[in-house]
């Protein structure tokens, strides 16, 4: 199979508007005639099913949790980036554009980064007009700050809830198109599988997540807006019912899978406490701007932090990356953390963490601005800690944030399988090997209020869609394989919980495809998963029945999913033998310890096509082109 | 699937007076102006009665006063008779929608915010309005007047004599302390129903109606307590 | 340490209901309330039996997912936290908690200590937001709004939906969750030319959901997690008396409100149905 982009040809400042131009449009008489279906209501969900719903599509939007206003983007805390140059410091598109192919450590493609630049500026206009409340100056105009080591300040941000403000609006504006009908929003709700009729997607298979009865729906088209894999990991900061199902189920049915192995570790979230942790919790990068981030010179040096004299301390970062210090890019801090830990010098009960200290920054500014700065960190730090952040430095440790890999798309946001659209997280597209601060929150809108109502469009434009009911072949073959799947997990009734099996596997996805990896470290993890993935089918209980709310029946079949997820994984950081932005193999680094990337043989798109349950599964590769940012080593020093 | 909106309509009342009663939003304005309006009387009455301290042909006058306006008096009367009841209609009508509101009640419920005050107002206000009826009975109709014979006109009389039966005391002193507490939180909280509120202005305000129950509680009990100690007889 | 969990346990909706009392032993202080849910269940489900439902997500404190009494009051005995972050030091060795759903009647339940908050995404569908639709927007600093604006407007946005206000309430209110969105929108200049409007039609919504009534005692802002103060509820109330009576059109139309969660539609022609 060859992939086929789809970036318009000629100059990248013009290719979307040419793109926009070449599309079909569909009558807007006709417009009611087309049913939608989106899955998710995050920030790409539901601003997609908005502004279709907007355009007068029937649209149907999905989502596990009670409400559309739960989804995971509302935790985003540190901002949204944008092109705007308010602040008059050189920001542009172009730069934009250039700090977010280099900050991807040059893995994705040019085409598609420029347009979301560009978009960028349109979605801070949208967002204000819907009534988020940016912070402002005392002149009324908006605010900016420089976040996640950018050296310009493109970041808006509404205290440090961005994220809640933004899908608020989203949701709002979800909300009135479900009051004016054209989206019927429908919660609680779960797609459990994908329909294909004649190589298009035409459908899902849903569960009631109250009621266990299983529906079909048909539309003409489905988008994917059901986000990133993190829980793969089990602990990570996403939320707890964050899951790969609907992408894997797609990715089952024939969509490429794209770059799985590219995860993000974000460098300061809470360390783990205990054996009962059931997630962690992150603590805004801002952070990084004023406090400094050390450990003991000693190994298993036990001192509580005050009493360790300045010239005991290594201030690492700062040590190593004269210029950049304590603000290097988030895969860069995340592996320093953990080289510290493994050579013994870690802090706190587990050893698993690093200080954040802020005694300098507190005596140079006055406690008085750093909690004008931090004050709603610092106050969650200590509700869930116990320590005062301002007398005692804060421990962090990395957690699994973001990913970066996911279903592939074209340019027009469309997977391998026609009519099957995937935004937000949930694809692949703009990140490459390394997502920058302040981005996904940019992606996800720019894919649902901006790109999808175009494309959408021109495919709708250009295809037939002749009528499927229920009775149709692959409907039931769909139903019925969902239908064993979900009697097969009940009926296992064996001896351990699924919560155990998702903690062994997080481990050992964690211990060997996290922040550093190794060929034969891949190779042994491939053979465990696998082997704990038969024990999991043999071995696994399920309380309860099918017919009636049963979150142990979701979590089974979730994590049966993830499985099957952290193998691919597996495969597709062992086949990439280079280190880029979060995929680090230790084989492959400068002599100083920074990642190695090999552009002569791996500058492409990884995806991944599933072949059969016992079967490799196949590589595609896309191969990505640098025309105006040209690669090189990223170097923080 | 019906886990979706079933957006039928709930038929749209045209008159925009009922639609306004209907809501509860529009039932707590009109409990804050006849609430409004019941203390501006709490506040007359208790300036026409400390007269009594300046002995018997003040208040005496003053009483005969007040009948001499003859009309003016009945439409005061009337309006007030008005407030109280629709400030009592609206009070059982949201209390029957509150007690369906919440069918099933918690095996433990705990109040870490709201004042005593706040939390008393349904048995406060109907405590209040037996003593009116009983203290109307007494003072203005005469028809329950204990002890000794009540006197169309004397005022002092009535007022001196009555008191001077220890329990008529005690239930006053008890039922305008119910009126200190359900002014305590009335008082400001008429002003949140009619959507005056300011981060800074309301605590202000709270401590005012808490001073000025005070005050009216110590006004109204300073007769009573006079009388019994034989202040005034 | 050890605690006496008396928990309430209900199937179904239509389900009678009834606390039973579990025992967890090793209850680390740095637990979370969640947590330590999460560890009886592992064992619940390891004897057999059906875990402990209960709605959690993000478990860092904004997705207004969990929520559930303990003790009498919403969300446990720290202020501004959720349960999700609610850790188990503040509690005692040996100490009984006694957790509850949500209790009212908008917010029926569905099972243990899951309730239905469709209620609340009603209120925001009535008129919750400002009707501009993707495209139209002017640029972001064509409106000006000073910080002092901003700031009010995000104090009262930052309401998660997590229904703890109405749990609180005496008279089960949606007062302190509805005034919130209408205090974010209506102090902000952006939302002005539909202010009338939408608190007329948020208030008829709120009202058709069968929630009590305000008496403004306060408990509500006392348990909130994100701490909205009483104000909003005047904010709406304010607004929602103008627009009774300068609106020009009288307008009251209301979303029928849910009593169940349906069954949903059955499949018409299902190879593997076992009815």
């Amino acid at each position: 199979m060859k992939l086929d982009a789809k970036i318009p040809s000629g100059p990248i400042e013009q290719a979307w508007d040419k793109a926009r131009f070449d599309m079909k449009l569909v009558n807007p008489a006709n417009k009611r005639k087309h049913s939608l279906i989106v899955v998710g209501s995050g920030l790409a969900g539901a601003a997609a099913a908005a502004s279709l719903g907007e355009l007068g599509y029937r649209v149907k939007c999905f989502c596990f949790q009670d409400s559309p206003r739960r989804a995971h983007s509302i935790a985003a805390q540190g901002g949204i980036n944008a092109a705007k140059n308010y602040p008059n410091d050189g920001e542009s598109i172009y730069r934009l554009f250039y700090d977010t192919v280099k900050g991807g450590d040059f893995r994705a493609r040019e085409g598609n980064i420029y347009r979301l630049a560009q978009i960028s500026v349109d979605i801070i206009d949208q967002c204000v007009a819907q009534g988020v409340p940016f912070a402002r100056e005392y002149g009324g105009s908006l605010t900016n700050r420089s976040f996640g080591g950018a050296q310009v300040s493109r970041t808006f941000y509404a205290r440090g809830q961005t994220g809640q403000q933004l899908l608020l609006g989203a949701y709002q504006a979800l909300e009135r198109q479900v009051h004016a009908g054209s989206v019927t929003m429908i919660p609680r709700t779960e797609m459990l599988d994908l329909i294909v009729i004649d190589g298009k997607a035409r459908g899902i298979v849903t569960r009631n997540l109250v009621t266990g009865a299983l529906a079909v729906h048909i539309a003409d088209a489905v988008i994917l807006a059901s986000g990133g894999y993190g829980n793969v990991y089990y602990l990570s900061t996403n939320a707890k019912g964050s899951n790969v199902t609907a992408t894997w189920r797609a990715y089952k049915r024939g969509a490429l899978f794209a770059n799985p192995c590219f995860t993000q570790i974000h460098p300061t979230c809470i360390p783990v406490s205990g054996d009962y942790q059931s997630k962690l919790t992150l603590m805004s990068e801002s952070l990084r701007n004023d406090g400094r981030i050390w450990v003991p010179l000693k190994k298993g040096d036990q001192r509580p932090p005050n009493e360790i004299p300045e010239s005991e301390r290594d201030y690492y970062l700062e040590r190593r990356y004269p210029s950049f210090g304590n603000l290097v890019p988030r895969d860069v801090a995340s592996r320093n953390a953990k080289a510290v830990c493994d050579e013994g010098r870690g802090v706190g009960k587990t050893g698993l963490g690093v200080y954040l200290d802020f005694s300098d920054a507190i005596s140079r500014l006055g406690e008085k601005t750093i909690r004008e700065r931090y004050g709603n960190l610092f106050d969650m730090y200590q509700r869930i800690t116990d320590e005062n952040p301002y007398k005692v430095p804060m421990r962090i440790y990395p957690a699994i944030h973001y990913t970066m890999g996911g279903l592939w798309v074209d340019y027009q946001l469309q997977s391998t399988i026609p009519g099957l659209f995937v935004l937000g997280e949930a694809n692949f597209s703009d990140h490459g090997a390394n997502r920058l601060g302040a981005s996904a929150l940019m992606q996800g809108l720019s894919d649902g209020y901006f790109i999808i109502p175009y494309t959408i469009g021109n495919y709708l434009a250009t295809n037939k869609f002749p009528k499927v009911d229920e009775s149709h072949a692959e409907v039931q073959s769909a139903v019925s394989e969902v239908r064993q799947k979900t009697n097969k997990l009940l009926s296992i009734k064996g001896k351990r919980t699924v919560d155990s099996f998702h903690r062994e596997l997080g481990k050992l996805v964690w211990d060997y495809c996290g922040m550093a990896r190794t060929a034969e470290g891949l190779e042994f993890a491939i053979g465990k998963i696998r082997a704990l993935r038969e024990e999991f089918w043999q071995n696994v209980t399920v309380p309860g029945s099918g017919d009636d709310l049963n979150q142990s029946l979701e979590k089974a079949g979730r994590v049966a999913d993830f499985f099957e997820l952290a193998e691919l994984m597996c495969i597709d950081a062992r086949d990439r033998n280079e280190s880029c932005g979060g995929h680090f193999r230790e084989e492959y680094q400068t002599p100083d310890g920074e990642a190695q990337r090999d552009d002569d043989n791996y500058s492409y798109v990884a995806a991944w096509g599933y072949t059969g349950p016992d079967s490799p599964p196949q590589l595609t590769k896309e191969p990505l082109e640098f025309h105006y940012v040209h690669p090189s080593q990223r170097s923080y020093k | 699937m019906s886990t979706t909106a079933s957006a039928a309509a709930l038929g749209p009342h045209r008159n925009r007076v009922v639609t306004f009663w209907q809501s509860t939003n529009g039932k707590k304005v009109v409990m804050a102006i006849t609430g409004a309006m019941m203390f501006l009387f709490v506040v007359g009455h208790l300036l026409g009665n400390l007269q009594v301290f300046e002995g018997p042909e003040k208040i005496n006058a003053y009483a005969h006063f007040l009948h001499s306006i003859g009309e003016l008096l009945w439409i005061v009367r009337l309006a007030l008779i008005l407030a109280i009841i629709l400030h009592i209609t609206a009070t059982v009508q949201l209390a029957l929608r509150n007690k369906r509101a919440r069918p099933i009640g918690y095996s433990r419920k705990e109040a870490i915010n709201s004042s005593y005050a706040s939390r008393t107002m349904y048995w406060s206000g109907p405590i209040v309005l037996a003593f009116i009826i009983f203290h109307l009975l007494q003072f203005t109709a005469g028809y329950i007047h204990p002890e000794s014979r009540f006197i169309e006109g004397d005022v002092y009389h009535n007022l001196v004599s009555g008191f001077q039966v220890w329990w008529v005391s005690a239930w006053y002193i008890f039922a305008i302390t119910l009126l200190g507490f359900h002014l305590r939180h009335g008082l400001w909280s008429m002003f949140q129903s009619v959507g005056i509120a300011h981060t800074r202005h309301t605590p202000m305000l709270k401590s005012a109606a808490l001073l000025i129950a005070v005050a009216i509680v110590l006004g109204y009990i300073s007769i009573p307590i006079s009388i019994l100690l034989g202040i005034v007889k | 340490m050890k605690l006496q969990l008396k928990i309430w346990r209900q199937r179904t909706s239509t389900d009678k209901g009834a606390f039973v009392s579990y025992t967890v032993n090793d209850v680390d202080p740095e637990m979370s309330m969640l947590e330590c849910l999460d560890v009886l269940n592992e064992t619940l489900i390891e004897r057999g039996e059906e875990p402990v439902a209960f709605e959690h997500d993000c478990r860092e404190g904004i997705c207004g997912s969990c929520g559930f009494m303990i003790n009498g009051v919403a969300h446990g005995p720290e202020r501004a936290t959720t349960v999700c972050q609610l850790t188990m030091r503040h509690f005692k060795d040996g100490q009984e908690l006694v957790i509850e759903p949500w209790r009212a009647r908008a917010f029926f339940p569905i099972k243990d200590l899951i309730v239905d908050r469709r209620a609340f995404d009603h209120i925001i569908e009535a008129g919750g937001y400002i009707s501009v639709s993707t495209g139209q927007a002017p640029d972001g600093n064509a409106i000006l709004v000073g910080k002092d604006i901003a700031d009010q407007a995000m104090d009262a946005a930052a309401c998660i939906g997590c229904g703890a206000c109405v749990a609180a309430c005496p008279n089960a209110s949606a007062a302190l969750f509805t005034g919130a969105k209408i205090a974010h929108l209506s102090v902000l200049p952006q939302g002005k030319p539909e202010r009338d409007r939408r608190a007329l039609a948020m208030v008829a919504q709120m009202n058709a959901e069968e929630f009590g009534n305000c008496t403004s005692i306060g408990e509500c802002t006392g348990v909130c997690p994100k701490e909205i103060p009483l104000e909003v509820i005047a904010t709406m109330n304010r607004d929602y008396l103008r627009a009774s009576w300068t609106r020009r059109e009288d307008q009251s139309e209301t979303i029928l409100p849910f009593t169940e969660w349906s069954t949903g539609s059955k499949l018409q022609s299902d190879p593997t149905s076992r009815d």
